[in-house]
């Protein structure tokens, strides 16, 4: 023990050197990269955009929060979820019950569906955490199914008064307030997007300190995480709730979106839908969220724009998620880069600089081009 | 100290471990056995992932297997594994970080730093563990073993498949543990080099039962244990 009491304030300053070494960003650039791409859908974006793709690049920024939410289960802890499409219907709807029954500010409107939806996902993730895989993933559908069957049953809230104010009638239907500062749609773009961005910034700093390791550890050997002292039921359950947190923001975020909302646009499907993409995206990489939203949301409304039924896309998505499983497991975000990078090295090949003509006499005889 | 009396563990009719009573006084203790004797069960019992049908562990006074199993790091409970367990996705800090309950505040960088500097590992903190050879990830898991204020540290065959330059390495690592940590270490191990090299007393399993224990290079030596290992009674080398 004597061995580690002693330590004087020189070897402390020391180890703060090394950690100083140690946490440097790894790549600076990468961040320069990011700070564009935001500036430029922020400011950039919006002008070029016809209505019509303002409102789908908006439920772009909104769904990049709920695949980035399942990304962090299934990619980072290993918990395989059929049930986000419901754990966003329980956040849309919050956030709908609560924009209509107070005048609270928008913001606090998102956060409090968040916790809200937090809370039912803590209730509901205390079972059925103590399952794996494919029970999980049949447990949580079931779960998305029972939610949207007793939201319809009970009539998912179409306007009136209240928290359970419901209009019978489908005139006169009071539309889902949006905040003040971004009533328009493409201000409303912008504010998902940074509400978006907000959401990536919190699940990032997770995934950097204490409960991203630990989540590390969980999802390649629990046996390791328990003997190092890690309470995996603390910290599947924290994933959970965080990722229900995040999912709920998204779900009031969708309500001010849509201004209606109905029953019917929420099916048990989606949550499959929603996993698909997540994997074709990929789960092991945050920018695999962003690339999910689009395939989810985006991909539709070109094809639509060009005259393709949406019927289409569940076997599209069913092809696309067999290729990305068996050609590029860890998602799109992971391969293209990879890709591009190849295709640049196979461009660059093609018109580099003659080399000395000794080298080329030197390669010559054995080249098999 | 740990005194383990009368511990019992079954898998469904197999009797694994049957009434083994023992005591590891201090410094490294070797615990062979051939294959199937109980030795990892028995860490897996003091780990808490197997439970005991009968018995008690008192480590240090305390009632080991009454805790929960992930408080038993914080108490000071270390373990590596037969099949090498480092977090590939983190970097060998992230790795021995990991044992955060027992290191807190200012004093867990340091910790940390200085367990890792410890195994003599030779690579960056900040290094990946994917990037590392198999010697060097048996090395971020005495790390993680190390770090903190463990008192008594369970090393689950930490040689096996590594190379002999490798395996000397963890012996002179393994051996400056008490000294390093103070901690009660016991080694379970097939390679009896590595066993007589820095266990001064040794405990043999079979079949689940303690048949020998003393010190290594009388209970090497013993009749019993040469007939468990080989059969006949040829010395153990």
């Amino acid at each position: 023990m004597a061995g580690l009491d002693t330590k004087d304030a020189a070897a402390a300053t020391v180890a703060g050197q090394r950690l100083a070494l140690l946490r440097r960003p790894e790549r600076p650039a990468h961040l320069s990269v990011i700070v564009i791409l935001v500036l430029f859908v922020l400011f950039g974006l919006p002008p070029l955009m016809t209505g019509y793709y303002t409102g789908y690049a908006t439920l772009v920024a909104i769904y990049s929060i709920v695949t980035l939410g399942l990304g962090l289960l299934v990619g980072r802890v290993g918990l395989y979820s059929l049930g986000q499409g419901a754990i966003l219907q329980i956040g849309a709807w919050t956030g709908a019950r609560l924009l209509f029954a107070t005048s609270q500010p928008f913001p606090v409107v998102i956060v409090e569906a968040g916790l809200v939806t937090m809370a039912i996902g803590i209730v509901v993730g205390l079972p059925v955490l103590r399952l794996r895989g494919l029970y999980l993933a049949l447990i949580t559908l079931m779960m998305a199914g029972a939610i949207t069957v007793v939201l319809a049953t009970i009539n998912f809230p179409n306007g009136g008064g209240g928290f359970t104010g419901y209009n019978g009638t489908t005139v006169h239907i009071p539309p889902i307030r949006r905040p003040s500062i971004a009533g328009t749609d493409p201000a409303y773009f912008r504010y998902c997007v940074v509400v978006a961005l907000v959401m990536f910034v919190l699940v990032y700093a997770h995934l950097r300190t204490r409960p991203g390791r630990a989540w590390a550890a969980i999802r390649q050997s629990e046996p390791a995480a328990l003997a190092a002292g890690i309470n995996t039921t603390f910290y599947k359950l924290w994933a959970w709730a965080l990722a229900s947190f995040i999912t709920g923001v998204a779900g009031a975020a969708l309500a001010g979106q849509a201004h209606y909302l109905y029953s019917i646009n929420f099916t048990t499907q989606d949550s499959i839908i929603l996993l698909a993409v997540a994997l074709m995206g990929g789960v092991y990489n945050l920018w695999g969220a962003v690339v999910a939203a689009l395939l989810l949301e985006l991909l539709p409304a070109v094809l639509q724009n060009v005259g393709v039924s949406y019927d289409w896309l569940t076997i599209l998505f069913g092809v696309g998620v067999l290729l990305t499983l068996t050609t590029a497991p860890a998602g799109l975000a992971d391969q293209f880069p990879k890709d591009m990078k190849k295709l640049g090295l196979l461009i660059w090949r093609l018109v580099r600089p003659r080399r000395p003509p000794s080298r080329q006499a030197e390669r010559e005889p054995g080249g098999a081009t | 100290m740990i005194e383990i009396d009368n511990l019992t563990v079954r898998y469904g009719g197999v009797t694994s471990l049957d009434g083994l009573s023992l005591v590891f006084e201090k410094g490294t203790c070797g615990l062979i056995g051939p294959n199937g004797a109980g030795k990892t069960t028995f860490f897996n019992v003091l780990s808490g992932f197997v439970r005991s049908a009968a018995g008690s562990v008192r480590a240090f006074g305390t009632d080991l297997l009454v805790m929960p199993h992930f408080r038993r790091a914080r108490w000071g409970l270390r373990r590596t594994f037969q099949t090498e367990q480092a977090i590939e996705e983190l970097s060998v800090y992230d790795n021995v970080a990991m044992v955060h309950s027992a290191l807190r505040g200012a004093a867990r960088r340091g910790d940390v730093l200085e367990a890792i500097e410890f195994t003599g590992i030779g690579v960056s903190p900040g290094a990946k563990v994917r990037t590392l050879g198999a010697g060097q990830r048996r090395l971020v898991e005495v790390a993680r073993a190390v770090a903190g204020k463990p008192r008594l540290i369970l090393l689950d065959e930490p040689a096996a498949g590594l190379p002999d330059e490798e395996t000397a390495h963890l012996a002179a690592v393994i051996r400056a543990i008490p000294e390093h940590t103070g901690a009660l270490t016991i080694l379970v191990d097939h390679d009896m080099s590595l066993v007589s090299a820095v266990c001064e007393t040794t405990a043999v399993l079979d079949f689940g039962r303690l048949i020998a224990s003393g010190p290594t290079a009388a209970v090497l030596r013993d009749e019993q244990v040469m007939r468990a290992y080989l059969g006949t009674a040829e010395e153990v080398s």
